[in-house]
This record gives structure tokens, C-alpha cells and sequence, in this order.
């Protein structure tokens, strides 16, 4: 089991969040103070540093027109991490290649992150959540497709050491691919695929040997994409090194009490809220799923988070917390429930939650909670063909 | 009660539904983009006097959607096929919206099928700056604003989705998305369309809803001004669909012109 330390940068220090419509997409940059707002990058980054140290690697994301999250382009994040962290692996989960338009740029950006890093990074792509579309302006239907053809092209570019080719797919037209550096991993480095609950999507991201992560999803969910996962590793063989990875909100702690008041901050970025028309642009899900939202089905994860409480959120696996030893005892739980995983990606900062705080769980995590789950075996491939 | 049929027609293998409806001269219908039209009382009306002619885009209601189609324009050359297929000549035709900048797209390319043309608050050009809005974003607004925008009577525009069977539900779900998959950027219109516009000879008469907050009026009738010799009408108390909300006036005004 690796272990990931993750924050989105939020910027909380926001007007009261009922008066505001929308923390996403078209909140005003008045709300933004810069003075505040460079200390908490490097603040942010110091703790990705102290999780080197620690022994944990690091994980880093990118979103757009939002507080939640002020890392507005994880590339330059993980730049700056290659050269001042020393073990740790480096995960963009993701480039929103879909969303970006140019997977080629993309492939330049990695390779060189790669080879400052010497060999450090995981390179995952998103297809991007629905209000990243405004963001983007990108066509909210077919992400899925453009998510592919971005990661076949990157990979083309990445192991072809001949010279050019030109490429001229279904979105992208590209004359004289000929990426420089190439990568410093060889062939290239592992890839992940970030989804829900498309198995056949996942299916795809194990038959290619890539790693498939999950996010903040209750156990049962979660079991049945690794099951997904894992039935297709039967039918095309075991990937090396590929796996599965989940994020939950997590916050170690040395006793229940201080460990509920860092998880209870840490919720901040489940009461985050959207407007509703960014919530599912037009197309981005399937005719079957709009369906449903049309039938009135629908809920967001946000929604369903917001009624529930604590306790079931911790039920769920969604949300760890505790003394060092609960927190294990949580992880191997979730870790039997959906039939094991490879990386335990933690949320460990997120809205007010401070420094001294954050360090504090990481440390504990680390130095008590760490050893007690790294050796939980890898992901295995299904026994049988899944029906 | 006029009688209905509805057709599969196969334009290169593309197979597209064409209802049609009503006894009379034939009238050739381009839907809006939600396909409201067929369940209203004003269809029913004019079936009274025409026979409808009614296909469904492709992507929309029954119409089959290859992937190659990315735009409008595309569009408009496989209804060029379907006009030839179903033999249509000397037809007036009646677009609304989305299908109001469809016919305008097939119109700038041949428009020698048809006999007159309306054009109903039709998308498809864009007149101001980067900076203008000439036609609200209704992606980008709260979904409350866009029904306020797009009726008079906000009420009428309102749909119990939930009561609906599930088969309606689909077309609905795949009329949103096919209209986002042809008309999200450039948004709702075709750069090369106002350039065009001077390619339409045959008589042609815009409407607006003198209400319509997607696109105001002053729009339209700058639209309309671009193509050679179109008139310009308003339909009192009626938004984006003055046909619907305003049926008696609205087709008093297409028969005038028509008729």
C-alpha cells in the first residue's frame, strides 16, 4: 500500500458561503487576496515538502475558476516539487486532457517533470468533473473520447524515439509529433485513469495496465469498480505495477476528540457548493443517467454528503479519522470491503484546517499509521472471468 | 383530429424520423430545439389548413445521429438530401429556433426548393463584439433565469418531467445533448452565416417574441436586416417561442405571409 498526501489548495477565506451562489465557475476574484493567498500556496507546498520527509509521496490536482482548489495548473506545482523533494513519487491525478486541447503540450510538460524528478512521476489524466466544461469551454459531450485519444496520443509521442509523425485523429490534428526530452521512466510513466461508475471504462483503464482512482465514494460503490478492475486484469493478464487507488477525507490524530475536530474541518470541502446548471452540462453523462436526473433521481454526491453526518460518512470509508490505531484499523476495513487496493490517496488538508494541524496528521499517519497498512498485498486479478 | 404518420426516411444511411400531420398545402416544419411543437395546440391548428411536414434533426427525437456530425452546417446538408428524397417543391418553409437557423444554414445554400420562408427567433449569426451577448448563454445561467428569458409566461414553459414516460424522457435527455454537441462553441451560431445571409432570394419573413429575453427583438431585426428584403414581425406577449405561447397571433401572421 503507497501512501498519498493531497490538499487542493483551497482558499477559504471566503464571505460567510450561504451569500455566495456559487464557490465554483463564477465566484468574483474580489474574494481573493493575494497577500493571503501567496502565503497559503507556499504553505501548501512546505507541507508537500514535510510529507517527502515524512515518507509519504504526493499527490497533486488542478481545477479552474474556483476557491476550492488554487492550484490552477498542477504541472507548475509538481515542477517546483521535482526539484525540492527528494523520494517522493509525484502523482497529477490529473491533467485534464480532455479539457485542454493539446495533449502534445501535455506530453512535453510530463517528460520534463519526469526527468528533473528523475523518474518520480505518475501521470494521471482526467476526463475533468462537469464544471470544469465552463471553465474550459470545452463540447460537454464526448470528454470520454477525447480523454482517450489525448492518452493514446501522449503515449505514441512518448515511446516514439524514430522522429516525427503526424497524427490526425477525431479531435486533435497534430503535424510533426516529436516530443523532447522523452520520458526518463521507460517506457513511459504509469498512467492513471481517474472514473466512477462506468465499469467498462475501467475495464479499459486495467486492460492497458493503467492505475484506476476513485474519489470520496461509499465502500459498496467503490468494491464494485475495483471488482471492474480487477476482472478485467483476468481477461488481458496482470499489469505491472498497475493497481487501484482511493481517496478519502482523512485526519490521525492522538486522541478521538482532537481527530473529530480536524475531520469536521476537513468536511468544509463536502459543503461546497455549485450552481446547479454546472452541475451536469449538457450531455456530459449519458442519455441513461440524464434519465434518471430527469426522473428526479439524480442527487449529487454533495447533496447526499450534506444530509448525512459524520459518523456515516466514516461508516462509508468516505471519511477517516481517529487515533493512529483506529485510523489503521479504518483503512484495513475499507481495504477488506472492497476486496483491496494499492494506494491510499489521503485528503489531509482541506478549508481552515491549518498547518500545525495538518503536520501533525501527517506525522502521526505516517510514523504510526503508515507501517501498520504498507504491507496489505497488492491488487490481484480476479480468480474467475467476471459473468 | 388530423391524422399522423410518421416515416423513417434514410438519407446515406442516416435514418431520419419525419412525422407529418394535416390535409392541405404542405408546409415544411423545422422544430425547435426541444421539439415542443408536436404536442401543442398550435401544430394541431395548422394541421387544420396544411400537411405538416416534420423531420426530427439527427440526434433529435427518433433521428439517428453518426458521429461525423459536428455543426449545424453539417446539418443542413443532409436535410438538402431529405428535401430532394421526399420531393419537395415550390414548399414554404417554417423554421423555429435551432430549426430556424437550420433552415437558414440550408437556405444560404439552396434555397430553390422553397417557396417562402420563416424564420422564427432563429440562432445561427452573431452581430456584436467579443464582449456582447446577443444571445443569453442558457448553459451558463441559473435554469430559472433561461425559462424566465425564453417565456412571457414562465408557467407555460414549465414541464412535470417526472410524470413523463420514460421513452419521452430519452428524446428529451438526447435533444439537451445533441443540441450542446452542435451548438456549444461557437455557441449557438455560425461565424460563416452572416456572410451568407445574401444568398437568401426567396421572400423571407422573420418573427420575434416581443418578449424573447434569450435574444431581443432589436437582434432580430438587425438579423433579419441581412438577408435581402426579409420582413420584420413581432408577436405581442410571447417569448422565444411566440408560436406557442401566442398560437392564434402567431399564426395569423404565418398565414398572412404564407397563406
Amino acid at each position: 500500500m503507497q501512501a498519498w498526501h493531497f490538499t487542493e489548495m483551497p482558499y477559504p477565506h471566503l464571505p460567510p458561503l450561504d451569500d455566495i451562489p456559487s464557490i465554483r465557475v463564477t465566484i468574483p476574484s474580489k474574494h481573493y487576496d493575494p497577500k493571503i493567498g501567496s502565503d497559503l500556496y507556499n504553505r501548501y507546498l512546505d507541507e508537500h515538502l514535510i510529507a517527502d520527509e515524512l515518507g509519504l509521496n504526493i499527490m497533486l490536482n488542478e481545477h479552474h475558476q474556483t476557491a476550492t482548489c488554487l492550484d490552477a495548473a498542477a504541472p507548475l506545482m509538481a515542477a517546483i516539487l521535482a526539484r525540492q523533494t527528494k523520494k517522493a513519487r509525484i502523482c497529477i491525478l490529473g491533467n485534464p486532457i480532455a479539457n485542454r486541447g493539446d495533449p502534445i503540450r501535455i506530453a512535453e510538460e510530463m517528460a520534463v517533470i519526469d526527468n528533473i524528478s528523475r523518474g518520480r512521476l505518475d501521470c494521471g489524466f482526467v476526463r475533468g468533473v462537469p464544471y470544469e466544461i465552463f471553465a474550459a469551454n470545452t463540447n460537454p459531450t464526448q470528454t470520454l473520447e477525447r480523454l482517450w485519444e489525448g492518452v493514446d496520443l501522449v503515449t505514441k509521442a512518448w515511446t516514439t524515439h524514430d522522429g516525427p509523425f503526424n497524427f490526425e485523429g477525431r479531435f486533435v490534428h497534430r503535424r510533426n509529433v516529436n516530443v523532447w526530452p522523452r520520458p526518463y521512466q521507460q517506457p513511459h510513466p504509469m498512467i492513471w485513469i481517474t472514473g466512477s461508475s462506468d465499469y467498462e471504462n475501467i475495464k479499459k483503464v486495467a486492460g492497458r495496465g493503467y492505475v484506476f482512482a476513485t474519489f470520496l465514494q461509499p465502500h459498496d460503490k467503490v468494491k464494485l469498480m475495483f471488482e471492474a478492475y480487477r476482472s478485467a486484469m483476468v481477461e488481458r493478464g496482470l499489469p505491472n505495477g498497475a493497481g487501484t487507488a482511493f481517496m478519502p477525507l482523512v485526519y490521525t490524530a492522538d486522541n478521538e476528540t482532537e481527530a473529530e475536530r480536524g475531520a469536521k474541518e476537513l468536511c468544509w470541502y463536502l459543503q461546497a457548493k455549485t450552481s446547479p446548471q454546472f452541475r451536469n452540462p449538457p450531455g456530459y453523462v449519458g442519455i441513461d443517467l440524464n434519465v434518471k436526473a430527469l426522473q428526479g433521481a439524480f442527487s449529487g454526491r454533495t447533496d447526499a454528503v450534506r444530509a448525512k453526518g459524520m459518523e456515516y460518512l466514516r461508516d462509508q470509508g468516505i471519511l477517516v479519522y481517529g487515533t493512529p490505531d483506529s485510523v489503521a484499523k479504518q483503512v484495513k476495513q475499507f481495504y477488506d470491503r472492497v476486496g483491496g487496493f494499492d494506494h491510499l490517496l489521503m485528503m489531509q488538508q482541506a478549508g481552515f484546517l491549518d498547518h500545525k494541524s495538518v503536520v501533525s496528521s501527517m506525522t502521526l499517519f505516517a510514523k504510526e499509521v503508515y507501517p501498520q497498512i504498507k504491507d496489505l498485498p497488492r491488487t490481484k486479478p480476479a480468480k474467475e472471468k467476471a459473468a | 383530429m388530423s391524422s399522423e404518420r410518421s416515416d423513417r426516411v434514410s438519407i446515406n444511411g442516416i435514418a431520419l424520423e419525419v412525422r407529418r400531420r394535416g390535409k392541405g398545402s404542405p408546409l415544411l416544419v423545422l422544430c425547435g430545439e426541444e421539439e415542443l411543437e408536436f404536442d401543442s395546440p398550435w401544430l394541431s391548428d395548422l394541421a387544420q389548413k396544411h400537411e405538416l411536414i416534420l423531420p426530427s434533426a439527427p440526434g433529435f427525437g427518433q433521428s439517428e445521429r453518426p458521429d461525423w456530425i459536428s455543426n449545424v452546417d453539417d446539418l443542413s446538408y443532409i436535410y438538402l438530401d431529405l428535401v430532394e428524397k421526399l420531393g419537395l417543391k415550390a414548399v414554404p418553409v417554417v423554421g423555429f429556433s435551432f430549426g430556424g437557423w437550420l433552415a437558414t444554414e440550408i437556405a444560404v445554400k439552396d434555397d430553390s426548393f422553397i417557396s417562402k420562408l420563416v424564420l422564427v427567433a432563429p440562432y445561427g449569426v452573431k452581430l456584436g463584439g467579443p464582449l456582447e451577448r446577443d444571445i443569453a448563454d442558457i448553459w451558463a445561467l441559473p435554469p430559472a433565469d433561461v425559462l424566465k428569458r425564453k417565456w412571457h409566461d414562465p408557467d407555460k414553459g414549465k414541464r412535470d418531467f417526472p410524470s413523463l414516460p420514460e421513452e419521452t424522457l430519452r428524446v428529451v435527455a438526447r435533444n439537451v445533448e445533441s443540441l450542446a454537441r452542435f451548438c456549444w462553441d461557437p455557441y449557438m451560431h455560425n461565424p460563416r452565416l452572416r456572410h451568407r445571409l445574401h444568398r437568401i432570394k426567396v421572400p423571407t419573413l422573420v418573427v420575434w417574441g416581443d418578449k424573447d429575453g434569450i435574444m431581443t427583438p432589436a437582434f432580430g431585426k438587425s438579423y433579419a436586416g441581412l438577408i435581402p428584403g426579409a420582413h420584420f414581425k413581432t408577436v405581442a406577449d410571447a417569448g422565444h417561442y411566440p408560436h406557442l405561447e401566442q398560437p392564434a397571433a402567431f399564426n395569423a401572421v404565418l398565414e398572412a405571409f404564407i397563406g
